[in-house]
């Protein structure tokens, strides 16, 4: 792997830090008031794979696009959506980034280039590399990021995306998050290579495989594939190693069959404590920290206020947004 | 006026609004070549025959700025992009708020005729028709298909066009001046006072020939062209079997769940139409079978001019 020479300052390592934290009680509170009642239909937890989404986002600008997955909660916060948008939506609200109309599933800022949620395994690559193709075809430097689990790796719109960013040397690059699981089904039990990236050899792109719960590791690969893309010599596949530290959902009946003693180990391994270790060794005091989480706290408390506060929608407004004008 | 076949008229649309607008740009397997030579590689892209993807990333490139237009070829061929059109491009405008728009053209050719068995003679677009978020186009002249087309490339949702594969070398006139074609807006056909017929695609010329033929005997044949089916004017197609008391809807699909079921529906449902209503509505459309390719059985499962002018008789001796 080529050596990125762009180290983040310690400043934006603890805004890393900051993210990991922020999508971590987002979540944390998603989940307890999915069980109370005041959240709907299903969310799935990203915890655990925080430093994948924050990582890749630091290599980011505003105006790159990304899309996400059904685990999508990480990915928004690491792209800079707004906190109370997103509870709101959750919550159902008129407040909430798609009016109360999409939920946990389809959480989509286009003005910050998040492409959108998706409840599709695999729904997400064609799209973003679609918006790559958009990108190209403006000029400019921009480019879009795909981030995907293991499971579509296994999926058809995989082959026909990379192979045709590849073919067209799309600035886009292909993030997937491989948490070992699809539900309660092993990837070595379905993935027929070891490793999702090195599939990239079939389409001639170059296939990184970071260790995923890193979050500097993580950034340091992001780094090299968009400077990658942004100067025209096409996409990269990324294969971050990681792991859901919760079942499939939040659901309380949800099944995990996954074994206690694999998630205990990742558990240890968790990318928080190791970032925290890293920008203590690097001068992080417990002032400092205790600080920072307090302001986490404070906004993930705002949100709920925030969702709370927003009027459901309208019944008239079920028919609003089929079309647009 | 001069005559434009209705695959030039297409192709004529498309030009157009390229000049026109430099966001619009064109992805097919194989680049047609009139298009290729004038607007070049980058906006008349030859894909790889890939129509999942191809459908998901005019989903992408539209919700950044752009107007792509996607030719399927076949509607065969859309059933392999069936996750993009379903979950993501029919629902994407909705589930999000209706935050960014999506202005997509997709195209594909529809129907049979051409002896080329089930897989390459189908007319599904009700299947599409049953999704909340796609506006549908059926046009059945030159001169609709370039109107209709025009709109739809400026529209800002996305939109299928379902062509006819029996017109593709029919002509008609068609004006050298621009001009393009409302969406909802049915076309009359022909006026009449007896019966209406709705028909649809190819089988607008085939009433066209019944409604000649009747008129011999004596049978004032009314022949509308929805010309789109999602919006489906449905006040013109009203109006018409008020005056006439009698419908007909024909269509090259077979009937069930189908466009001319939906058609139906939409006039007897409403109370004040189906008080002017002197017989049962009628349809004549395919078997519903897959379409099978020697030429007798073909033509034996396909509805024409001579089975529509059947009914239209049946209808009016009730």
């Amino acid at each position: 792997m080529t050596q990125s020479n762009i180290q983040p300052t310690y400043t934006e390592q603890v805004e890393m830090l900051r993210l990991m934290q922020t999508i971590r009680r987002f979540e944390e509170r998603a989940s307890a008031d999915f069980l109370s009642g005041d959240i709907y239909g299903v969310v799935h937890c990203y915890i655990g794979e925080e430093a994948v989404a924050v990582g890749v986002c630091s290599a980011l600008t505003r105006r790159d696009q990304i899309i996400s997955t059904h685990r999508g909660h990480g990915h928004c916060i690491a792209k800079g959506a707004d906190l109370n948008r997103m509870m709101a939506e959750l919550y159902g609200r008129e407040g909430g980034y798609c009016k109360g109309k999409g939920g946990s599933m389809h959480i989509a800022d286009f003005d910050i280039g998040m492409l959108g949620a998706n409840g599709i395994v695999a729904g997400g690559l064609s799209i973003i590399t679609g918006a790559g193709l958009a990108a190209q075809m403006r000029g400019g430097d921009d480019v879009a990021v795909c981030f995907f689990g293991d499971g579509a790796s296994n999926a058809g719109p995989f082959h026909e995306s990379i192979n045709i960013a590849a073919q067209w040397k799309l600035p886009v690059i292909y993030v997937c998050e491989n948490n070992l699981w699809a539900v309660n089904t092993p990837a070595s039990a379905t993935v027929a290579l070891p490793d999702v990236a090195a599939r990239a050899a079939g389409y001639g792109i170059p296939g990184i495989i970071v260790d995923g719960n890193d979050v500097l590791a993580v950034a340091e690969a992001a780094h090299v594939a968009v400077e990658r893309a942004r100067s025209g010599q096409g996409p990269t596949l990324i294969e971050c190693k990681t792991y859901r530290h919760r079942r499939h959902t939040e659901k309380a009946t949800q099944p995990d069959l996954r074994p206690q003693a694999e998630i205990d180990k990742w558990i240890a391994d968790d990318p928080i404590p190791r970032h925290i270790a890293t920008l203590q060794r690097d001068g992080l005091d417990d002032a400092t920290l205790a600080q920072l989480n307090a302001e986490v706290e404070a906004s993930i408390a705002a949100s709920v206020e925030f969702a709370k506060a927003s009027p459901f929608p309208t019944l008239a407004s079920a028919l609003d947004d089929v079309f647009a004008d | 006026m001069r005559e434009l076949s209705y695959a030039a008229a297409a192709m004529e649309a498309f030009a157009e609004e390229m000049r026109r607008d430099a966001t619009v740009f064109h992805m097919s397997t194989d680049a047609p070549d009139p298009l290729l030579k004038e607007f070049g590689a980058s906006r008349v892209r030859a894909t790889p025959i890939a129509e999942g993807a191809l459908t998901g990333m005019a989903i992408g490139a539209a919700g950044s700025g752009l107007r792509p237009i996607v030719d399927w070829r076949m509607v065969t061929f859309s059933f392999v992009a069936m996750d993009q059109v379903v979950n993501q491009a029919s629902k994407i405008h909705y589930m999000f708020g209706g935050q960014t728009k999506f202005p997509i053209l997709y195209r594909a050719s529809v129907g049979g005729g051409t002896r080329r068995a089930a897989q390459h003679s189908q007319s599904p677009y009700s299947m599409f028709m049953n999704l909340a978020g796609l506006k549908i186009i059926l046009p059945s002249t030159p001169y609709d298909v370039k109107g209709l087309l025009k709109t739809a490339i400026r529209d800002n949702n996305p939109v299928i066009s379902f062509e006819s594969d029996r017109l593709m070398a029919s002509t008609g006139p068609v004006p050298d001046e621009e001009y393009t074609i409302p969406f909802g807006q049915a076309d009359i056909k022909r006026e009449g006072a007896d019966i209406t017929i709705v028909a649809l695609a190819w089988l607008v010329h085939e009433a066209l020939a019944a409604a000649e033929t009747l008129a011999g005997e004596g049978i004032s044949v009314e022949v509308i062209d929805p010309r789109t089916l999602v919006p489906m004017d449905v006040t013109t197609i009203r109006a018409s079997v008020r005056k006439t008391g009698r419908l007909l809807v024909a269509d090259e699909a077979g009937p069930t769940a189908g466009a001319s079921a939906e058609i139906a529906t939409l006039v007897t449902e409403d109370p004040a139409t189906f008080k002017a209503l002197k017989a049962p509505v009628k349809r004549v459309c395919a078997l519903q079978v897959p379409i099978p390719y020697t030429p007798s059985l073909e033509d034996h499962v396909f509805p024409d001019r001579h089975k529509i002018a059947a009914g239209v008789r049946e209808l009016m001796q009730t």
